[in-house]
């Protein structure tokens, strides 16, 4: 679709990153001692620290990147919302309260509380700082993705805006003005979310989704006879085949009208050609949408219900939350594939529709292959059941969310605060199933950016929800990079420079080499967005929670439970953990086909995600270690 | 060689309570998760049996974010009654000093 920028989105979100900087230049006043830049001081009140663990916690993945998932996928997104919210047990049962007790700024203080280890501390300041990495490349592609269509400046302006203010927030008042940003950032989402929820249903469902300002473009078929072996001839004489494409199961047909040239999927079984959309790369011309330029507008927003009850056209009513699901159950959804195709010189991204019912759109399989009966292997299942593993153990195990607890008072304060966080994570995330939904009937999914589906949702709504959700999606990606700067710079100060390396430093010294550090990591985050620019945002999330599952969480758990735990074991199962993950990441069949370019075949791995080899690896080396480095039972130290 | 934590470490009676219990409540929560995990796995046509208007896999996904959301409040309900008590009793004490 063609972004124009509106001149009330832009202006409500400079409002939003005014506002948001004065925030963090008001509390920086505030902010001078060391606990005051890496903790906040340690003395906010749970109710804000929770709202706050919601603001860091639900990031461009959670908001973006699962509605546009569930409005491509269906269910399958919405399982990123029950691993992402099921871990929040692990950290509220099991590490809330004692991580609290043993930290003071860092992850690494916690896990090295019993030990002052120098090795433990440089393991774990380096996984701090790989895992932060890992998550900081999707939100700056998020926030590069979402500058176009809020403001329409290109993706690299997107990155720099946020790598700037972040860099403002963090490097004037650290922990402080985050947790603020954060606790704003939580709260507008929560609520405007749920106002958009409730819009969805007032509206109710149609079979064409038409917008405020848009007509929904009423895709057409067209009569052929299929000859066998011989192609097809159709009906309307004013059309004439030019070519066709037989690709794997599929056939493409390019017809031409007027010389105008478009590209159609054969149905066979009911003797029809449908009508698809295109994106013409040409080696030496303008990229077109469905043959003309972008800003023509004939490349449509797409995502509807192709009949209700049984009924085309037909359209509900308000509905409630359930009717709402049930409709869509009980109706057919058109989804849309993509195919490349090669005419002559030309790269040609082929979409076409894929007709859904409704019942397989509520079920898990339509991204992940999990049903041997639709052709899913031995390996696709463990894949499958690796990531759900990864989401569950990597909440507890993130940095950035760690050393939110040593923003409060209090271990009691820690366990409320992780309360007030699951209660708004889950409510959000019980809300992203009805936006991702929503986005898939609506007509509102941009095929060339599903992560655009939330607020292309508001959009339909009217420029005055599509500014305000847009600026919180933006402020989403400033609340979540804010933290991981945070988590970075301390692992970097307190960690590296001052326990590791023990360079003797004041407080004032500690507070202006976590500034130094902000402004660096922040440069760094802002090269690899750009250079990340084609990365799926929840592929590059799961990358960082297997990497913090595997790395972190079997030391956090063993160092709390075993007594038996040695720092030399916690230094092999950080390292081990840590190594396995991004070996087993880099050498993955997915990798393979989105990073290196090459086919997934060529992978020596049968299975993409990590965890389920690498958390019990780094769990089994700790304890090996640990029982081999004993002395006389007491823990021990390198 | 043991060594201390680098901080103060406030005296928290009610600490061994508080982390039984928090385990026991993952302990309930985990089989759930693994159960819904399992059931994706190995039965996927029963994920798209009908309950009312919904279906096993939306109730199933519903109910493991609402049970999430009701265990939290239960566990900080006790954890927050066991706190009380022994503040209760510290302060007993206190005065009887």
């Amino acid at each position: 679709m063609n972004y124009a920028a509106e001149p009330l989105a832009i202006a409500i979100f400079v409002f939003f990153v005014i506002a948001v900087l004065f925030i963090s230049w008001w509390i920086a006043r505030k902010a001078k001692s060391a606990s005051g830049y890496f903790a906040a001081g340690g003395n906010i009140h749970w109710g804000v620290n929770g709202v706050a663990f919601a603001g860091d916690y639900l990031s461009a993945a959670s908001f973006l990147g699962i509605a546009g998932l569930v409005a491509v996928y269906g269910f399958d997104g919405f399982l990123y919302s029950i691993g992402f919210l099921a871990g929040w047990m692990v950290a509220l049962f099991v590490v809330a309260e004692p991580l609290k007790k043993l930290g003071k700024y860092t992850f690494a203080d916690a896990i090295d509380a019993k030990f002052e280890s120098r090795g433990v501390i440089l393991t774990a300041a380096i996984s701090t700082l790989v895992v932060s990495m890992f998550y900081l490349i999707p939100q700056m592609v998020g926030a590069g993705t979402l500058i176009t269509p809020l403001i329409g400046l290109p993706f690299e302006v997107g990155v720099l805006i946020v790598g700037c203010a972040v860099i403002l927030i963090v490097a004037t008042a650290g922990m402080a003005s985050t947790t603020w940003v954060q606790f704003i950032k939580g709260g507008l989402l929560l609520v405007f979310s749920t106002v958009l929820v409730i819009t969805v249903l007032v509206n109710g469902l149609s079979t064409s989704p038409d917008q405020k300002d848009i007509t929904y473009h009423d895709f057409v078929t067209l009569e052929v006879t299929v000859n066998a072996g011989d192609g097809v001839t159709i009906a309307d004489s004013s059309y004439e085949v030019v070519k066709e494409f037989g690709i794997e199961d599929a056939t493409f047909v390019k017809l031409s009208k007027e010389n105008i040239k478009t590209i159609w999927k054969l149905d066979e079984e009911n003797s029809q050609l449908v009508e698809t959309q295109t994106v013409t790369r040409q080696t030496d011309g303008p990229v077109l949408y469905n043959g003309d330029a972008k800003d023509v507008g004939l490349f449509y927003q797409v995502g509807h219900l192709s009949e209700i009850d049984g009924n085309s056209p037909a359209e509900t009513g308000p509905l409630d939350p359930f009717s709402f699901i049930g409709k869509i159950k009980d109706g057919t959804v058109i989804r849309w594939g993509s195919q490349k195709i090669t005419d002559g010189t030309d790269e040609i991204t082929v979409y076409y529709q894929i007709p859904t019912s409704g019942k397989d759109v509520l079920i898990p399989g339509l991204k992940f292959a999990i049903d041997p009966a639709r052709g899913a292997t031995p390996a696709d299942r463990v894949n499958f059941v690796s990531l759900m593993i990864a989401l569950f153990l990597g909440t507890a195990a993130l940095p950035h969310i760690l050393i939110r607890y040593y923003t409060v008072p209090n271990a009691a304060y820690a366990r409320k605060s992780t309360i007030v966080a699951v209660v708004g994570i889950g409510l959000f995330y019980l809300l992203t199933l009805y936006l991702g939904l929503g986005a898939m009937t609506k007509g509102v999914i941009d095929l060339t950016n599903g992560n655009m589906s939330a607020p292309l949702l508001a959009r339909a709504f009217g420029l005055g929800i599509f500014a305000v959700i847009s600026a919180i999606a933006f402020s989403t990606i400033l609340g979540t990079v804010s933290g991981l700067i945070v988590a970075s710079s301390g692992a970097v100060a307190s960690d590296l420079m001052q326990k590791f390396i023990k360079m003797n430093m004041s407080e004032n010294q500690m507070v202006k080499a976590g500034r130094i550090t902000a402004i660096l990591v922040g440069f760094i985050a802002m090269g690899l967005g750009i250079l990340f620019k084609q990365m799926n945002v929840s592929y590059l999330v799961g990358w960082a929670f297997s990497i913090a599952a595997s790395a972190n969480l079997p030391a956090i758990v063993m160092v709390l439970f075993w007594k038996g735990t040695t720092a030399k074991g916690v230094v092999a199962s950080i390292t081990v953990g840590l190594v396995s993950a991004l070996g087993l990441i880099l050498l993955s069949p997915d990798t393979f086909s989105q990073v290196y370019g090459l086919p997934s075949s060529s992978s020596p791995l049968p299975i993409s995600q990590p965890a389920i080899v690498s958390v019990p690896l780094s769990f089994i080396t700790l304890v090996i270690v640990s029982l081999l480095t004993r002395k006389n039972g007491k823990r021990t130290r390198p | 060689m043991e060594h201390g934590s680098p901080v103060d470490l406030e005296e928290d009676k009610s600490e061994k309570y508080k982390t039984t219990l928090g385990l026991k409540m993952v302990a309930f929560f985990i089989p759930v998760y693994l159960a819904f995990i399992l059931v994706c796995v190995i039965s996927p046509t029963f994920m798209a049996k009908d309950i009312g208007s919904l279906n096993v896999a939306i109730v199933f996904g519903f109910g493991i974010i609402i049970l999430a959301i009701i265990q939290a409040l239960i566990y900080n309900y006790f954890c927050s009654r066991k706190e009380k008590e022994h503040e209760a009793s510290a302060r007993k004490t206190e005065v009887a000093e």
